[in-house]
């Protein structure tokens, strides 16, 4: 029955890839420069598949919606990136990477693609500090590293809290040179809003210059995708505001399979929300949980006291504190991954422990006192006082912390008007990474032959559940090291085929399929704008495909949506015209496709009758109100094909995970 | 904190288009959390605007949390508000008061011209990074082991603080000569200050300079407001060290 072949090659797990690398195609160099490739998105992923195909000497254009790629979300990743460089000497090996990296994703994560993922983690680190990119270092010039929930090593290297931003203006100079060099022609501030099939073969796009309005086609022998995931179909989660699943959705609607939707990270440490008006929200990196303490009042008058601004938070005694994370899970402690810490974040809220002031009193304390006194006392002995002042103490620990976490705090501070320093920072579970994503074969190509999907917009690696500073190894290690190989052995039947014509009745039907979106939201004529339907929907994705899901609300979430969906056809009001920079034409495209993705996440969770990872069923936990996964009946990853603009008629196809090298096991981090 | 409601007026840069000839507009605006960002308000003026039939403001932003560098407004004659170390996203609204009039442009430089309302063309910068602002590595998976030079860490730090630029333009709109020699020499000082970059070191800095030149950015005359006005807080130095670059590259290049 199933029409997926993941093409996961054979052999032994630390030799698969090493070997099938050797026998894949190659094109010559001559070759090169008569073939073509897209790439769509500038983010990790997709700068350095652009910068490196170009190196190889293919004709690249690469697309960005944004006016620079450099731009692109990557740049706000914080913490850091995992390597099994074993730096520290504390145990790491490519395998522990690949164990702990399957087994955060609840063991729903392909074994081949992960163990790949973790071989050439090494060689990112290297590229990375060859290019220039300033991590963190020891007072000796070698490369610091820290720790990352779901591990007990460290394995993180990190540039202070801007690691994305470092390692994507590596990657950006990397596609500057080549841009500067005339192997990639850049085309920014342009979206692409469909993709051309010719003999059911990718062939090209269609995009939208956001400045013009100009309608453009553009042929290739190759089309990459690599724009990153969805998770402003929240509307409010920590995602970009131009962040968007158009791409992805466009190849989905041409016959590519969207892999396991439902699957979304909420981030445990993010800044509680604050009003009706509010955008986004601002995630505070999880290496503040190397030095953090997550904890709740045990009493509920106390909490009740700290909202109404009676008790503060440092005026209540050590033994009255509830550090939940240390009781439930004394092994990992503060570093359990991420959806174990949302859910016991949210479980502690739920029974009336939240100290946040605001509608649903939503938030938990993130602590640092401990860390500020334990390093101070340090930094005081390395100077020779062994007897410090309480003073000398808070001073040197407070430096320590600043120059770890120094613009995170920061940053705090400028949105809470509050002294992180002083007081304990205030958190909240939000949206933050989806690991559902366009599905793709061991290649890195969708069901759509010649379109690729690289980083958080395929759904590879990462499983039900994506470790922390693990999604910048991905986007890199996809572009980099994985695509240059797997889009080279496609292309090397294409050097006969020269120059693909754009005047072709394809390009036409596809030109149209945009030209008639467009129309259609530019003449409507309603009353309400693209916010207010985007704000509805993601109002419903919260409640009802958000932390905790159930048959009920999940069976309510689609009803509503389609709902949504219809309203929005009727009474959105776009204003200005096509052909102009009109930002609202921009958004109102996003959310009509974002709204089609919102039901087949609802959908996906529906049929998913068990706990994984980011995914929790209310239906199915233990006793403790742990994950209750169904291996028997669920190891498998949901590909949908789409059917048409009813998205409950999509086809549901399984590809059954096999797990030869890790024994599947129920995930303990106690 | 606890939130109050301010009511504000503004008056907004309206252009609508590259060639067109551009305005101030008066808006008023009630009930504004003072808890919203600057950027918040903003969407707050636009569903007024389109619930008023009216066509709302063209402004560039992303991923507001003051790291893409992409929302540009020069505020009240500040380039991203009446704040020091912020980007617009990061300035929220109780920095101002009920009753305030609030003046919004885009920022104003010839290398920097307007597209629409307050979003402009930054890729001059693009441009400049193009001229030379990379190490000439290939992707190969085969460079030496990170580890294999060890580099000392105050070098590592002001290389960091250096790349810390987000490329937002405050410095170029800050500048009454439109300078981008604190963008550049932020560049420059970056690689200039790592082994790795060493190598190409003469080359990068000769021909950074020449695109900026061209680009049609003025020279810096060591007033110093882009420092002032940076969000990341990078230092004049750089520019100090990117003209001793410039001039060392200059008397003893071999080209």
């Amino acid at each position: 029955m199933s029409m997926l072949d993941s093409k996961i090659p054979e052999g032994h797990i630390s030799q698969k890839w090493t070997d099938y690398k050797n026998h894949l195609k190659l094109v010559a160099p001559n070759n090169r420069p008569k073939i073509d490739v897209i790439v769509v998105g500038t983010g990790l992923a997709g700068s350095s598949a652009a910068a490196s195909l170009g190196e190889m000497g293919y004709n690249v254009k690469a697309f960005c919606f944004q006016d620079s790629p450099r731009r692109a979300h990557s740049i706000a990743a914080q913490g850091g990136i995992n390597a099994a460089k074993n730096y520290q000497n504390d145990g790491d090996s490519i395998y522990r990477l690949f164990y702990d990296t399957i087994k955060g994703g609840d063991y729903r994560a392909r074994e081949a693609n992960v163990h790949r993922l973790a071989e050439v983690s090494g060689n990112i680190i290297d590229q990375c500090v060859a290019q220039g990119v300033p991590f963190a270092r020891e007072y000796g010039g070698l490369l610091d590293n820290r720790s990352f929930g779901g591990t007990q090593v460290q394995r993180t290297f990190y540039a202070a809290g801007q690691t994305g931003q470092q390692l994507l203006l590596g990657a950006y100079s990397a596609l500057s040179r080549q841009v500067g060099l005339g192997r990639v022609q850049m085309f920014h501030r342009h979206e692409m809003l469909d993709i051309v099939k010719v003999d059911g073969k990718a062939r090209g796009i269609i995009a939208r210059n956001l400045v013009t309005g100009e309608i453009e086609r553009h042929s290739a022998h190759a089309v990459i995708i690599a724009t990153g995931g969805y998770g402003n179909v929240y509307f409010l989660s920590t995602n970009a505001m131009g962040s968007n699943v158009t791409a992805a959705w466009k190849i989905h609607k041409q016959g590519a399979m969207f892999a396991n939707p439902c699957f979304v990270q909420i981030h445990p440490t993010c800044i509680p929300v604050h009003g009706a008006n509010q955008s986004k929200l601002t995630l505070m990196s999880e290496s503040l949980r190397n030095s953090g303490r997550i904890w709740v009042p045990k009493r509920k008058e106390d909490a009740e006291a700290i909202r109404e601004g009676r008790l503060k938070p440092t005026q209540l005694a050590e033994e009255d504190r509830d550090y939940f994370l240390e009781r439930r899970y004394p092994a990992f402690g503060n570093l359990v991954p991420r959806d174990v810490a949302s859910r016991a974040a949210k479980e502690r809220c739920d029974a009336g422990y939240g100290i946040e002031a605001n509608d649903t009193n939503e938030g938990v304390y993130l602590d640092f006192s401990s860390e500020i006194r334990s390093k101070g006392k340090q930094a005081a002995f390395a100077q020779g006082d062994q007897n410090p002042s309480e003073d000398k103490i808070l001073e040197l620990g407070k430096k320590w912390v600043e120059e770890k976490y120094g613009n995170l705090f920061q940053m705090y501070e400028k949105i809470t008007d509050e002294n992180p320093y002083e007081t304990p920072m205030k958190i909240y579970p939000a949206v933050h990474y989806t690991m559902g994503g366009v599905w793709v074969d061991y290649n890195l190509q969708s069901s759509i032959p010649g379109c690729f999907v690289a980083g958080e917009a395929n759904f590879s690696d990462h499983g039900a559940n994506r470790l922390g500073a693990s999604a910048l190894m991905q986007g890199l290690a996809d572009g980099y090291f994985v695509l240059p190989y797997t889009v080279s052995d496609y292309l090397a039947n294409e050097i006969r085929t020269g120059k693909i014509p754009t005047d072709t009745p394809e390009f036409e039907e596809a030109e149209n399929r945009v030209k008639s979106s467009i129309d259609r939201m530019l003449s409507n004529n309603g009353t309400k704008s693209v916010d207010h339907f985007h704000k509805r929907l993601g109002l419903i994705m919260w409640n009802k495909v958000g932390m905790g899901r159930n048959e009920q609300g999940l069976k309510e979430a689609i009803e509503e949506i389609a709902t949504l969906k219809k309203e929005f056809f009727a009474d959105v009001f776009v204003p200005g015209s096509a052909e102009e920079l009109n930002p609202e034409l921009e958004k109102a495209l996003r959310v009509a496709d974002l709204i089609d993705l919102g039901q087949l996440m609802a959908i996906d969770a529906l049929q998913r009758k068990e706990s994984c990872g980011g995914h929790f069923r209310d239906e199915y936990q233990d006793e403790e109100g742990e994950t209750l996964r169904d291996d028997e009946n669920f190891k498998y990853v949901a590909a949908w094909e789409y059917k048409g603009d009813d998205i409950s008629q999509e086809q549901l196809h399984k590809e059954e995970l096999k797990y030869e090298f890790i024994k599947i096991a129920a995930r303990n981090y106690k | 904190m606890a939130s109050k409601y301010i009511n504000i007026t503004l008056k907004v840069w309206r252009q609508k288009n590259a060639n067109a000839k551009g305005a101030m507009e008066t808006y008023k605006l009630n009930e504004v959390s003072t808890d919203s960002s600057f950027l918040e308000m903003m969407d707050q003026l636009n569903e007024q605007l389109i619930n008023d039939r009216q066509e709302p403001v063209a402004f560039d932003h992303d991923c507001r949390e003051g790291i893409c560098g992409m929302c540009s407004m020069y505020i009240n004659g500040r380039a991203h508000g009446p704040d020091t170390g912020t980007t617009t996203c990061q300035l929220h609204m109780r920095k101002f008061n009920d009753g305030d009039t609030i003046y919004i442009e885009p920022w104003r430089a010839k290398a920097f011209p307007v597209i629409k309302d307050l979003v402009v063309d930054r890729s001059a910068f693009d441009r400049i990074q193009q001229a030379g602002g990379f190490v000439s590595v290939n992707t190969s998976g085969r460079t030496m082991d990170a580890n294999a030079i060890p580099v000392p860490k105050v070098d590592a730090d002001k290389a960091f603080e250096a790349a810390a630029c987000i490329g937002c333009g405050a410095c170029v709109a800050s500048c009454k000569n439109s300078s981008a020699m604190l963008f550049v020499g932020a560049k420059v000082s970056q690689y200039a200050l790592l082994p790795q970059g060493r190598v190409e070191a003469k080359e990068r800095v000769l021909n950074m300079v020449r695109q900026m030149d061209e680009e049609g950015f003025g020279n810096c005359t060591n007033t110093g407001a882009c420092e002032v006005e940076c969000p990341k807080g990078i230092s004049i130095e750089n520019i100090a060290r990117m003209n001793r670059e410039f001039l060392k590259a200059a008397l003893t290049s071999e080209k």
